[in-house]
């Protein structure tokens, strides 16, 4: 199929749509069943459909919907799927009815008893998909659904590209696949319209998408209000990213979101906060989700030497520099900006938490966090929370000299470096033992 | 002057009665900046150390005659600061406030792309001319003036390659620092076309980070526009992909925007890639001849 390209003031070539893909302040995801839930609100149409937290209510649900259900799990990861279930001690949960199939991610139901028994099956068990991690995650809601009479599937989303500085919508007839691959293969088979922020949603863009994947007749009117919608969607809720895949033309020729993705910027999330509600901590990495309630950026990794740095360019190249002296880091974490005593003592225990750490790297240099504050912070959270293994202290910048007296003062065993290198050459080496 | 600040700056401080807002002020004050007006909605009329403050930016322009501003307010009302001082005719925004949501500076960029106003930033630390003017909250005491200029998505990493510059007793025209949100006012290929131009500087020290394509994008622009030596250093060389690294916009996505992509990219301009943080000055060193 061929598309009319709508770059109506975008010159990039498609390649780099890759690139631009979930950019934005995007760390905020929610569930399939609440992104629908949002995008219904908006009036983009979606399948009927209710949450399940045990065997039961999904049977309800399902005789309700008139018993040929689609049981949905709901975790944070793509590929559900294709994904397969394990149970708490590691074995493969079979398919009920079939037992030679491991149970997936999203299945058919027949009627509300099959349903019930699908439910049993996932509840409380470990799906693996090829975006969670070999760990899995514990699936504690299902999304109960009506079966559709599905016609084709399509690819919808509207992102935040950095190049155009505006939303754009990417479109696909090949709905239902991983859009990162057929971006790959046939970029001649993904259509992009940006939307000029200064004016909005117009219904051109919508037609070019509906009459670019081959709707005709009164489905192009269906999928021009979906979009229109899913624009409204997207802005009023600022998303970084709200994706159908597959939006689906029914038999009887209706256009609709059969999934649903959405991520929020979290910086917006102040002025949103139904959204804020809608976080699942049980989602997150819990020293991730504690670090986050004293405004550390900390993200685990799995080396042994634990950082704390001020600033997100610094603490990366901080990890670079371990590597490089064949060191591994144990994590990434931005102090941020005004780094506070209670802070830093957050960030120790975090730190300190994880039982690989074997030294601790402390990088700062100081612009708008001031030398001083950070070493009175380094000495007072040293001694509340018991530091036992080596750490490395490399402090430069405003009052630096009254930082390192500070440090020297303490009466603790710090060891103090001169620049990062020797900074991490002694943390590897402290964290070797030697 | 070297590039976009100077001796002839005259600053105007939007948020100069906040605690980070009168801190860096006076640090500015110190450091040989002009800083000739305040402005807090409500409390024109008043002083911080004898700098008036105004209710309005336009107030201020007027009465001070300030052509660049300087922002540190919450990130809530940043994106409408952004848009009073360009509406006010201030010729250089640098917005140091970090937060604000994407959707907002995606309103002021369109509200920019009419007007002649340079953003830098948000969520940066500001530009400083060495020996003549600094508005940001970098420390100004690690800068020597001298040749060469540093552009930069990072914060903390750029005082660190400055500061390692210095050492080896190499100064800097301009250091500017253009943020590590997705959209940005000003970007490399605005800095290297400055920095090209700019007599005073003749090494150009260029610091990315993953994510985006923007080192990429520069790659390209001084292969085809550039004929100072370029030195560069890309952060998250071990970054894991799919993790937001601290910035919003340092995100691996896709097996796109890795480091050793955008290195392989720089070195193939002809762009003198740094392997580690630790090496950034001695490269430059080294780029220059010396």
């Amino acid at each position: 199929m061929e598309f009319a390209w709508g770059l109506s003031y975008n010159p990039r070539p498609v390649p780099n749509l890759l690139a631009v893909f979930p950019t934005g302040g995007s760390v905020v995801k929610i569930h399939e069943y609440q992104a629908k839930a949002i995008l219904k609100r908006f009036g983009v149409p979606v399948p009927e459909g209710d949450v399940a937290h045990s065997p039961d209510e999904a049977r309800a649900i399902a005789e309700k919907l008139g018993g040929r259900v689609v049981v949905k799990s709901q975790i944070h990861a793509g590929g559900r799927g294709k994904g397969t279930f394990r149970d708490k001690s590691g074995q493969t949960v079979p398919r009920p009815g079939d037992g030679d199939r491991p149970l997936g991610g999203v299945i058919l139901a027949d009627d509300a008893a099959a349903a019930e028994v699908l439910a049993r099956g996932m509840l409380g068990n470990v799906l693996v998909t090829r975006q969670s991690g070999p760990e899995g995650r514990e699936v504690r809601h299902l999304l109960i659904e009506e079966g559709m009479d599905i016609a084709s599937e399509f690819y919808l989303a509207l992102i935040l590209d950095r190049a155009t500085r505006s939303p754009v919508f990417i479109a696909s007839a090949e709905g239902g696949t991983e859009i990162e691959e057929v971006a790959a293969e046939r970029p001649d088979a993904i259509l992009r319209v940006a939307v000029d922020p200064r004016v909005g949603f117009s219904p051109w863009i919508g037609r070019r998408i509906a009459f670019g994947l081959g709707l005709e007749g009164k489905q192009v009117s269906a999928a021009v209000k979906l979009t229109a919608a899913l624009y409204r969607a997207f802005m009023e809720t600022d998303a970084s990213l709200a994706e159908i895949n597959p939006m689906v033309l029914t038999g009887d020729g209706r256009v609709l979101a059969l999934d649903a993705k959405m991520n929020f910027d979290d910086n917006a999330l102040y002025r949103h906060p139904d959204i804020k509600e809608l976080r699942d901590l049980g989602e997150e990495d819990p020293l991730e989700v504690e670090a986050s309630k004293y405004g550390l950026n900390y993200i685990k990794l799995d080396g042994n030497v634990g950082c704390m740095v001020n600033g997100a360019g610094l603490a990366m190249s901080t990890m670079d520099i371990i590597k490089h002296h064949g060191g591994s880091p144990a994590n990434f974490l931005d102090a941020g900006g005004g780094a506070t005593t209670e802070m830093i003592t957050a960030a120790f225990r975090i730190l300190l938490s994880d039982d690989n750490v074997k030294a601790v790297l402390i990088n700062i240099f100081g612009g708008i966090m001031r030398c001083d504050v950070v070493a009175e912070g380094v000495v007072a959270a040293a001694k509340a929370v018991g530091i036992e293994v080596p750490v490395v202290i490399r402090l430069e910048g405003t009052n630096v000299e009254r930082g390192k007296e500070i440090l020297k003062e303490s009466g603790l065993t710090f060891e103090v470096a001169d620049s990062m290198r020797d900074a991490a050459e002694k943390v590897v080496a402290a964290a070797e033992g030697r | 002057m070297a590039v976009l600040v100077g001796n002839d700056t005259r600053l105007v401080v939007q948020g100069l009665t906040g605690r980070e807002g009168t801190f860096h002020t006076r640090q500015a004050v110190a450091y040989g900046t002009q800083v000739v007006a305040g402005v807090t909605p409500g409390k024109g009329g008043q002083e911080v150390d004898g700098i008036p403050v105004f209710d309005t930016v336009d107030r201020a322009v007027r009465e001070t005659g300030a052509n660049a501003s300087v922002i540190f307010v919450p990130p809530p009302f940043a994106a409408d600061a952004i848009m009073e001082a360009a509406e006010a005719g201030v010729a250089v925004v640098v917005c140091i406030s970090e937060g604000i949501p994407t959707l907002d500076m995606v309103r002021v960029w369109s509200f920019l792309e009419a007007r002649p106003t340079r953003l830098i930033g948000p969520n940066c630390p500001g530009i400083i001319t060495p020996g003549e003017c600094k508005i940001g909250i970098m420390p100004g005491h690690i800068h020597i003036p001298g040749p060469a200029g540093v552009v930069s998505r990072s914060g903390t990493l750029t005082y660190e390659a400055v500061d390692q510059l210095t050492h080896l007793g190499i100064g800097q025209s301009t250091c500017i620092g253009i943020g590590g949100d997705p959209i940005v006012g000003t970007n490399f290929i605005d800095m290297l076309e400055l920095f090209q131009a700019d007599p005073a500087t003749e090494v150009v020290v260029m610091i990315g980070e993953i994510g985006g394509t923007a080192e990429e994008e520069a790659a390209e622009y001084v292969k085809a526009h550039v004929t100072k030596p370029v030195v560069s250093f890309i952060a998250g060389q071990t970054a894991p992909p799919g993790r937001r690294m601290g910035h919003a916009g340092a995100i691996i996505a896709g097996g796109k925007g890795t480091a050793a992509e955008k290195m392989k990219a720089l070195g193939e301009a002809g762009i003198h890639v740094a392997e580690t943080p630790a090496e950034i000055g001695e490269t430059v060193k080294r780029a220059l001849g010396r």
